[in-house]
C-alpha cells in the first residue's frame, strides 16, 4: 500500500528508549553471562536428576513436594500481574498504566514459562509426559492446571504481542537499513501494519475484547493452582478459601515484581521521562490495596482453623505458629506483609522528616546499636557452651524485648530516609514482598506434608524431614536466572515501554499524568 | 510357615506384559445370587490379636519385592489418647470406595475396580505424586531411586496384578494381591499373619478368613466387636475394618533391633525367622 507514512521521527525520550535495544556495555554482558552461567548450572543439576532420579532431591515419601512446587506456585503467582495491569487497568481507563503495561506483561510471559516448567521438573517420569494427553483425566486438578496455564500462556502472549504490533512497525521502518535479522524479525512480526485508521480501530477492538477475556482466565489459573492443594483432605490444604487466597497473594507478589522491574529498567535504560515517581506512587497504592486483601485472606485462612484447633489441624497449626516453622511463618507475616505496607504508607506522613531532629533517631546510632546486637549475639552464642557449663547462661543476658525494640528503632531511624526517597522505599517493600511470597509458598507446601493424619513412623533415616539438596537449589536458581534472561532478552528485542501508546497521549495529558491528575481515557 | 508357602508365586503363571490391561482381566464368575456383581473384597484387622511382629510386612515385601523405603502394609505403634492403651495397627491400602488418590490421578494410573480394589498401573504413572499427597493413610510410596527389581534386571514382564517388578519415578501401593485372590489364595500379608489377626474375604459372601483357617461372618464380626474404619470422618469409605484392641493380655514381642523400613542393603526377602506365638493358649477372649 502506498499509504505508508514517512519514517516517523522519534522524540528525545523515544530515542533513548530505542537505544536500550542495542546499547549494552560491559555490565550488560557481565549480567547476561552470569545469568547464563547460573541457568546452565541449573541444567546440569536437572541432568543429574534425570540420570539418577528424584532421589537426588531432599524429597521423600512424606515431604513429597518441596521447593519445585513452591517455585511453581510462586512463578505462576507472579505471572498474574500481566492480566492485572493490561486488562483491569485498561478496562478501567487508568491512563498512567501506559508506560508500564508491557513490562508487566513481559513478566507474565517469562514467569509463566518458568513456572510451567516446574511441574515437569518435579515429575518422576518426564518421559511419560504425553500420558497426560493420551490418558488425561479431566477430573484431575493437574489437567485443570495444564489447560488453564496453557490457555493463559497463549492469551497473555497475544496480549503482549498484539499491542506491540504498531511498535514493531516503527522498528521495522527504523531498522530498514539496520542489522538484517532485526529487520526480518520486525517485518515478520509487524504483520504489515500500516497504521491506517481501520487497523487502529481493529487493534483497539481486539484489545478491549481480549482484556475482558483474559481476566477470568488469569483468575482461573491461580485458582486451580491452589486447588491442587485444596482438593486434598490434608490439614492446611483442605480449605475452601484457597482459590481467592492464592489469587490475592498472586496479585500482591506480581504487583511487587512490577515495581522492582520498573525501578530496574528506569535505572538501567534511563527511562526517567517515562517512568516517574507518580508511577511508583500509584503502583504503591495498588500494592497497599492488594496487600490488605492478601493480609485479610491470610488472617481468615489461619484464624478459622486456629480457633477450633480440631484434631486433624492441631499438629500442623502448632508447627507453623510456634513449632519448627514458626520463625519462617512470622517472618513472612511481619516482613512479607506488614513491613512492606508500613514502608509504603508511613514515610509519606508530613512530619516524618522531623524525626531526624532527635539525635538517637538518626540512622547511625540505630545502625550502631544493631551492629552491637549482632556482634554480641554471635559472640555469646559462640561462647555460651563453655559459659553455660560455668553456670552462666549469657544468652539470657539479652532480654527478648531487645530484638523487637531494635527493629522498631531501625525502622524509625530510616523513615526519614525513605521519606526523601519514595522510590527506594517502594523497591525495598517490593523485594520484601517477593521474598516473603516465596517463603510463604514453601510454608504452604512443606509443613502440611510433615503433619499427616497418621503419625510418621518407620521412616528410614532422613525421610521424616525435608532438607532441599544442591540439585533443588540449583534448579531453583536456574529458573530464576532463566526468568531474568527471558525478561532481559525481551527488553533487548522489543522496546520495554510501548512507544505508540505513550505517544498517543498528548503532551499536556502526559504532564497531567505525571502530576498524578490523570486525564480522560484516550479511547 | 505353611501360610508363607502359599504366598510363593506359582511357576506356571503366564502373564503377558501389560497392554490394555483392563480388558484382559477375566471377570469373576457371575454371581449365583439374584443380582449384583459377585465380589466385594474386604479386610478385617483384629487389633486385639496383632502383636506387632510385622510378619505381614515381610511377607508382602517378599511377595511383591517391595523396594526399600516402602512398606505396603505398615505396622504402626499407636497409643490411645484417653486411656493410654498401646496397640499395633497394621495399615494396608484401605482400598477406599471414595478414593482420594483415584480422583486426583491425571492419567488413570490408579483406578477402582468393580471388586473394590484400587489398582495401580506403574507402567502408566507419570510420577507427579499427587496420589501420595491426596492419600490420608500414607498408604502410597514412591520409587525415588532405581529399584532393584526392574523388568529389565529381573527379566520378568510387568503385571499390575502381581506388581513384582518396579519402575523408577513411579508410585506404588498395596493392591490386596489380586493375582493370589484369583488363584483362590489369601493375600500375602493375611496368609502370613501368625496371630490370625488379619481376615480377608468377600463382603457379598459375608465371610472373611484368616491365616488360621477361621472363616467368620463379616457382618457379625464387625457388628459384635464394634468394628470401625480408620479416619472414618474423612468420608473415604475404606474397605478395611478394624476391631478395637480390647483385652490384649499377651506381651508384645521385644522391640526390633534397629530395622529401618528400608535400610540401604536390606534384602527384599526377610531373613529373620520369628517365633510363632501359640494362639491356642487361649490368649484372646
Amino acid at each position: 500500500m502506498s499509504t505508508r507514512q514517512a519514517t516517523p521521527r522519534f522524540s528525545e525520550r523515544e530515542e533513548r528508549l530505542l537505544a536500550s535495544l542495542t546499547a549494552g556495555g560491559a555490565g550488560t554482558y557481565a549480567l547476561i553471562g552470569g545469568l547464563l552461567a547460573v541457568f546452565l548450572w541449573g541444567l546440569v543439576a536437572y541432568a543429574t536428576q534425570l540420570r539418577h532420579g528424584l532421589g537426588v532431591t531432599g524429597l521423600r515419601d512424606h515431604v513429597l513436594w518441596g521447593v519445585y512446587i513452591a517455585n511453581f506456585v510462586f512463578f505462576i503467582g507472579v505471572s498474574h500481574v500481566g492480566a492485572l495491569m493490561s486488562a483491569i487497568l485498561r478496562l478501567t481507563g487508568a491512563e498512567w498504566r501506559r508506560p508500564i503495561t508491557r513490562m508487566a506483561e513481559a513478566i507474565t510471559f517469562a514467569s509463566l514459562l518458568m513456572g510451567g516448567l516446574m511441574p515437569l521438573v518435579d515429575m518422576g517420569r518426564p518421559d511419560r509426559l504425553l500420558n497426560l494427553v493420551r490418558y488425561g483425566r479431566l477430573q484431575s486438578p493437574i489437567l485443570w492446571d495444564l489447560l488453564s496455564i496453557t490457555t493463559y500462556l497463549t492469551g497473555s502472549t497475544l496480549f503482549l504481542y498484539v499491542p506491540m504490533i504498531p511498535d514493531l512497525a516503527l522498528l521495522r521502518d527504523r531498522y530498514a537499513a539496520g542489522p538484517a535479522w532485526r529487520r526480518r524479525l520486525y517485518t515478520l512480526l509487524s504483520l504489515g501494519w500500516q497504521d491506517t485508521p481501520a487497523q487502529r480501530h481493529r487493534l483497539e477492538l481486539i484489545m478491549r475484547v481480549m482484556a475482558v477475556i483474559i481476566i477470568p482466565i488469569a483468575v482461573s489459573v491461580h485458582t486451580v493452582v491452589s486447588w491442587i492443594f485444596g482438593m486434598t483432605l490434608r490439614a492446611g490444604w483442605n480449605s475452601t478459601i484457597f482459590g481467592p487466597y492464592f489469587v490475592s497473594g498472586a496479585l500482591f507478589s506480581g504487583a511487587a515484581a512490577v515495581i522492582t522491574a520498573m525501578a530496574a529498567f528506569r535505572w538501567a535504560y534511563r527511562l526517567e521521562d517515562y517512568i516517574t515517581e507518580a508511577h511508583f506512587r500509584r503502583m504503591g497504592y495498588l500494592l497497599i490495596a492488594l496487600g490488605l486483601a492478601y493480609g485479610y485472606f491470610t488472617f481468615a485462612e489461619y484464624l478459622t482453623p486456629a480457633y477450633k484447633m480440631a484434631t486433624a489441624e492441631r499438629g500442623y497449626l502448632t508447627a507453623v505458629f510456634s513449632g519448627p516453622f514458626a520463625r519462617l511463618f512470622w517472618f513472612t507475616q511481619l516482613t512479607g506483609i506488614l513491613l512492606p505496607l508500613l514502608l509504603l504508607t508511613l514515610p509519606r506522613i508530613a512530619w516524618v522528616p522531623r524525626l531526624h531532629r532527635v539525635p538517637l533517631l538518626r540512622p547511625r546510632p540505630a545502625l550502631a546499636a544493631a551492629a552491637t546486637y549482632a556482634v554480641a549475639s554471635v559472640v555469646l552464642s559462640a561462647a555460651s557452651p563453655s559459659l553455660t557449663m560455668a553456670g552462666l547462661n549469657l544468652n539470657q543476658w539479652i532480654p527478648p524485648w531487645v530484638l523487637p525494640t531494635l527493629a522498631v528503632w531501625l525502622f524509625l531511624a530510616f523513615l526519614p530516609v525513605f521519606h526523601a526517597r519514595p522510590i527506594t522505599a517502594a523497591v525495598v517493600a517490593s523485594l520484601l514482598v517477593n521474598v516473603g511470597a516465596w517463603l510463604k509458598r514453601y510454608l504452604i507446601v512443606v509443613p502440611t506434608l510433615l503433619n499427616p493424619f497418621l503419625p510418621i513412623q518407620r521412616a528410614p533415616a532422613g525421610w521424616a524431614v525435608y532438607q532441599p539438596t544442591w540439585v533443588e537449589w540449583s534448579i531453583t536458581a536456574g529458573a530464576l536466572a532463566g526468568f531474568l534472561l527471558i525478561y532481559i532478552g525481551f527488553s533487548k528485542l522489543f522496546p520495554i515501554v510501548p512507544i505508540w501508546e505513550t505517544r498517543e497521549a498528548p503532551e499536556s495529558r502526559e504532564a497531567a499524568v505525571q502530576e498524578g491528575i490523570v486525564g480522560v481515557a484516550a479511547v | 510357615m505353611a501360610a508363607a508357602a502359599a504366598v510363593g508365586v506359582p511357576a506356571s503363571r503366564t502373564h503377558r506384559p501389560r497392554e490394555g490391561f483392563a480388558a484382559e482381566v477375566p471377570r469373576p464368575a457371575p454371581p449365583a445370587g439374584p443380582a449384583g456383581p459377585s465380589r466385594r473384597w474386604v479386610m478385617v484387622v483384629d487389633l486385639a490379636k496383632c502383636d506387632g511382629c510385622r510378619e505381614c510386612t515381610r511377607a508382602c515385601t517378599a511377595m511383591h519385592r517391595v523396594p526399600p523405603g516402602q512398606e505396603w502394609i505398615r505396622v504402626y505403634e499407636m497409643r490411645d489418647e484417653s486411656t493410654g492403651l498401646a496397640y499395633w495397627l497394621p495399615r494396608p491400602c484401605m482400598q477406599c470406595d471414595n478414593a482420594p488418590c483415584v480422583k486426583v490421578c491425571p492419567v488413570s494410573a490408579t483406578w477402582k475396580r468393580e471388586d473394590g480394589i484400587v489398582m495401580q498401573d506403574t507402567s502408566r504413572c507419570i510420577g507427579c505424586r499427587y496420589c501420595i499427597a491426596a492419600c490420608p493413610y500414607q498408604a502410597r510410596g514412591f520409587n525415588w531411586v532405581e529399584p532393584a527389581a526392574t523388568p529389565e534386571r529381573i527379566g520378568e514382564p510387568y503385571d499390575p496384578e502381581w506388581n513384582r517388578v518396579h519402575f523408577r519415578g513411579t508410585t506404588e501401593k498395596c493392591i490386596f494381591c489380586p493375582a493370589l485372590i484369583k488363584e483362590g489364595k489369601l493375600p500375602a500379608c493375611v496368609a502370613a499373619c501368625p496371630m490370625g489377626a488379619l481376615y480377608f474375604g468377600d463382603r457379598e459372601e459375608d465371610a472373611v478368613t484368616n491365616s488360621q483357617g477361621e472363616t467368620v461372618r463379616f457382618s457379625k464380626l464387625v457388628v459384635e466387636q464394634a468394628g470401625y474404619r480408620l479416619l472414618e470422618e474423612l468420608g473415604t469409605e475404606p474397605r478395611v475394618y478394624y476391631l478395637p484392641p480390647r483385652q490384649r493380655v499377651y506381651p508384645a514381642p521385644p522391640p526390633e533391633e534397629a530395622e529401618p523400613a528400608g535400610g540401604a542393603g536390606r534384602a527384599a526377602v526377610p531373613t529373620v525367622p520369628r517365633k510363632r506365638i501359640d494362639t491356642a493358649g487361649g490368649v484372646r477372649r
